[in-house]
Order: structure tokens, then C-alpha cells, then sequence
């Protein structure tokens, strides 16, 4: 009788230590783990850009990055003279392309990534064309939005 | 007289036998191997100088996006021996990792992570992950150019990890980009986590070292089968050996470091396209040029998940190797897992200098 009841206290204390260890380990870990992860910002709203520079301002057969958002975005006038715009970020691993006037390409230095006047891959490593973004003149500015 | 004097004071207070025991018995086996002895040493030599010259670096150092390029310029131009102290931080960082890879593989050739030394094997292993993090986490410390798109195409790697990928890669920026916040993570990373762990794991390393003592070759342990084995005292014999080539290390550090001082480049700029030539530091050159050889799909895969998945395997073999190599912990010739690990060397060898020569893609 005396041997259950011990038996049956400790059993008691056991899942009392055993649970409030757990709830401790928990209580320390869990928003260990939470701080380290980073807070989401807000996706960028930016939709559309004006850039910096006036359409007769950039020759053909030439490329220049901006600032699309927090991003980079690069703006290229092909040979022949259209606009285009991109996002800058290459498609293989996260490096800023750049326009190469000797190629009439967008080449990204990291990987030597090579993709086409439409943002199409067709070298190297990227797995994917450029995200396209567009392209409006209104006036003498140039707007750049979300493709 | 007085030295005794100390010694007899702390002696009654403290039981030192072991330590004298270390000093007085301790020997180093000697046969034609003995030369990759020094290099586990010089290693740990090179990791003071790491600590020393970290820790003054700390006293002018800022970790911002704002500000660290501007710090590091401010220590190297207006800081008296500025200059000096960064530089043998970069070049003793450099050559720290070139001595750990001799010793890595000069310990995987003798084998001597065999029975019973597999987990001096193992926490050297982690050792050398260690220091690979810490080069590439203090190479993004500067915020110049060549670290900014260095640190995003590498951690752009880890999110390529199938599952986790993701969560890891924000996990490693502080966010979905390479920003300031991803400098304080990494700073906090360099100068508090990585110590940490290197001196909990270096200890437990040294601990074993001493324990178990030097190992011996295989091909000399069964040469010299009938008798023993040569051998010279630790001290003073090994030790001032050991010193010589400290001290060399050091000139040769202390010559590279005022010859040819670390430069500082181009700021960071995340609106700037990557430069051309662009290129991590030698001892991850081999992956980088082999994710770029990689196309964009192989078969139903992504190239650069391939990629990633083989560097990690080739790492756990590397781990676990005392574990696979069954006949070399009996005591065997294994020559299969000699020619593994000549293969692994020549594979760095020979992408690291492809790294250098093959035309950059111009």
C-alpha cells in the first residue's frame, strides 16, 4: 500500500519535472529561434519608376542600371533603338548583370551568364531569362514598371 | 631558486603531475613522414595571430552598411600601423587555411584517422568547416564590391539546398537581400559564434591529440614491425623545431603582409553591376568555376542544386571517412581511399587553377 503511493508521488513528480523541463526548453528555444529569424518587410510597392535620364540621353546599343525599388533594374536601348527594361538580377545565382556593348548581350560577370536583347538566356549557367519588366516614354521620361 | 619557489606554491595547492608528465614523456615519432607533424601546429600558430590582430581590429571596426567601408579606410589611412594590422589579418587568414589544407590532407594520406583516432579526424573536420566560415563571413566584414557579390552569390548557394534552402538563405542575409543587416549577422558571427566554437572544439581536438599522441603511418608501422620505432622527446627536441617554423611562418607572413598589404577596393554598391573578373578567395575558387562549367539543367535537375549537393557530399565523405574506411582501421592497406583522396586533391588543384587561367568569359 505505502510502496504504491510512493511509486504513484514519484510517477507524479516525474511528469511534473519531466513537463515544466519541457515547457522551459520550449520557453527558451522558441523565441531563440523566432528572434533569429528575420521580420518580412513589407513586399516593395514599388509598381513604377521614373528613371533618371531622358530618352535622347542614352545611345544605342548601350545599357545603364537603376534603381527599381530596392532592386536593381538595368535599361538597355538595342542597336536597332528600342527600350527595354529588366530586372538586373541574373537568374543563376543573385549577381547584378551588366550590358556589353562588344557582344550586343546582357552578361553577368559572376558565371559568365550570357542572355540575349530579350532577356533570354542563352549561355552559361542561368536557368532562366531576365525578369521582364516595362518599358513607357511619356514625353521626355522614361517609366519603368512591373512587366 | 624563485621559479622553484612559485612552482612549490602552486604545487601544493594543485597537482601539476600531469603537466610534467607531458613535458618529460611525451615523444614524437621519427621517420620520413615526421615533416607533416609541424603543420597542425602551424596552423594554431597562425589562429593566435588571427585572434590577436581580430581583436585590435575590433577597437576601429564599425558594422554597418553605412559605415564599415569607411571605418576600414579610415583604419588603414589615418590609424598609425593600420594598415600593417589589417594586412597580417588577411595574409595570416589566407595562410592559416593553406597550412590547415596540408594538414588535412597530408593527415587523410597517412591515414592516421584510423582506429582509434576517428574523432580527432572528426573534430578537425569541424575545425576546418569553421574556418571556411570564418573566411567567408569576415570577407563581407570591408562592404567593398568584390565581398558584396561574393557573399551574395554565397549565400544564394545555401538557398539552392533543396527544402531548407529558403529559409536558409534568409536565415544567412537577415532578409531576402544582401543588406546592412546581413553585415551585423555576419559580424556577430566572426567575432562571437566562430570563436566560440573553434575554442570548445580546438580544445577538444589538442585534448584528444595529447591523449593518444602522434600517429604513425601505416607503411612505417609495418616496416618497422619487429622493432620499435624511433623517436625524439617533445621537449625541447620537437618543440624548438616547431618554433623554427613559427618563426618562418611569421617572416613569410610578416613580408607579404608590408610587401603586398590587403587591399581595400571599391565600395559596395547594390546598384552597380558586377565587375568583370569578378572572383571569391582561392580556397573557394574550385566550386565557384565548377558552377560554371555547370549548365543550366542536367537531366531533371538544376545545374546548381547538382553542384551544391556534390560539394556537400564530398564534405560528409571527407567527415566520415574513418567510418568508411573499414580496412584501414584494422590496420590494412586501403589503397582504394588513398586514391580517393589524391583524386579530391587534384580536383581542387586543377579547378582553382582553372579558376585563375581558363579565359574569364570576356
Amino acid at each position: 500500500m505505502l510502496e504504491e503511493r510512493v511509486d504513484q508521488g514519484r510517477r507524479l513528480v516525474n511528469m511534473f519535472l519531466g513537463t515544466s523541463l519541457g515547457a522551459m526548453f520550449l520557453s527558451v528555444f522558441y523565441p531563440l529561434v523566432k528572434y533569429l529569424i528575420p521580420p518580412k518587410l513589407g513586399e516593395p510597392t514599388t509598381i513604377s519608376v521614373t528613371v533618371p535620364w531622358k530618352p535622347a540621353e542614352l545611345k544605342a546599343n548601350s545599357g545603364r542600371i537603376f534603381r527599381f525599388g530596392s532592386r536593381p533594374g538595368l535599361l538597355i536601348k538595342t542597336p536597332a533603338g528600342d527600350l527595354k527594361a529588366f530586372s538586373a538580377i541574373c537568374t543563376h545565382l543573385d549577381c547584378t548583370v551588366q550590358y556589353r556593348e562588344d557582344r550586343q548581350a546582357i552578361w553577368c560577370a559572376c558565371h559568365n551568364g550570357v542572355y540575349d536583347l530579350n532577356g533570354k538566356n542563352i549561355s552559361g549557367p542561368p536557368p532562366r531569362p531576365l525578369d521582364p519588366l516595362q518599358v513607357k516614354v511619356r514625353g521626355d521620361q522614361i517609366v519603368v514598371m512591373k512587366g | 631558486m624563485r621559479v622553484n619557489g612559485i612552482i612549490g606554491w602552486i604545487e601544493e595547492r594543485i597537482d601539476l603531475s600531469g603537466v610534467k608528465h607531458l613535458l618529460q614523456e611525451k615523444v614524437v615519432p621519427v621517420h620520413h613522414h615526421t615533416i607533416w607533424y609541424y603543420f597542425g601546429g602551424m596552423t594554431l600558430f597562425l589562429f593566435v595571430i588571427q585572434v590577436v590582430t581580430g581583436i585590435l581590429l575590433t577597437f576601429y571596426y564599425r558594422p554597418s552598411a553605412e559605415e564599415a567601408y569607411e571605418s576600414v579606410q579610415f583604419l588603414m589611412t589615418e590609424v598609425q600601423f593600420g594598415w600593417l594590422v589589417r594586412s597580417i589579418h588577411s595574409w595570416s587568414a589566407n595562410l592559416m587555411v593553406a597550412t590547415m589544407m596540408i594538414h588535412l590532407f597530408s593527415v587523410y594520406l597517412t591515414q592516421a584517422y584510423r582506429k582509434p583516432r576517428e574523432l580527432t579526424w572528426v573534430t578537425g573536420m569541424l575545425l576546418f568547416g569553421i574556418v571556411l566560415t570564418f573566411g567567408f563571413s569576415g570577407y563581407l566584414l570591408p562592404w567593398n564590391v568584390l565581398s558584396y557579390f561574393a557573399t551574395k552569390v554565397g549565400t544564394n548557394v545555401a538557398g539552392v539546398v533543396p527544402i531548407v534552402g529558403r529559409a536558409l538563405l534568409r536565415f544567412l542575409r537577415g532578409g531576402d537581400d544582401v543588406t546592412g543587416a546581413t553585415l551585423s549577422r555576419f559580424y556577430g558571427l566572426h567575432i562571437a559564434i566562430l570563436p566560440l566554437l573553434t575554442t570548445l572544439i580546438l580544445g577538444l581536438h589538442l585534448f584528444l591529440v595529447q591523449q593518444q599522441g602522434m600517429s604513425v603511418p601505416p607503411d612505417v608501422e609495418r616496416a618497422s614491425a619487429q622493432q620499435p620505432i624511433r623517436t625524439m622527446p617533445f621537449a625541447p627536441n620537437f618543440l624548438l623545431r616547431d618554433l623554427f617554423g613559427w618563426f618562418v611562418a611569421l617572416g613569410v607572413l610578416a613580408a607579404l603582409a608590408a610587401i603586398y598589404p590587403w587591399e581595400l577596393g571599391q565600395k559596395a554598391d547594390p546598384f552597380a553591376s558586377a565587375p568583370a573578373g569578378i572572383r571569391p578567395e582561392w580556397y573557394f575558387v574550385f566550386m565557384f568555376q565548377t558552377l560554371k562549367y555547370i549548365p543550366a539543367r542536367v537531366g531533371p535537375f538544376d545545374g546548381e542544386v547538382l553542384g551544391v549537393m556534390g560539394f556537400g557530399i564530398g564534405g560528409l565523405f571527407l567527415l566520415l571517412v574513418p567510418f568508411l574506411d573499414k580496412r584501414a582501421a584494422r590496420g590494412e592497406p586501403s589503397p582504394l581511399f588513398r586514391w580517393i583522396g589524391i583524386g579530391i586533391i587534384l580536383y581542387i588543384a586543377v579547378f582553382t587553377a582553372l579558376g585563375y587561367l581558363a579565359p574569364g568569359g570576356k
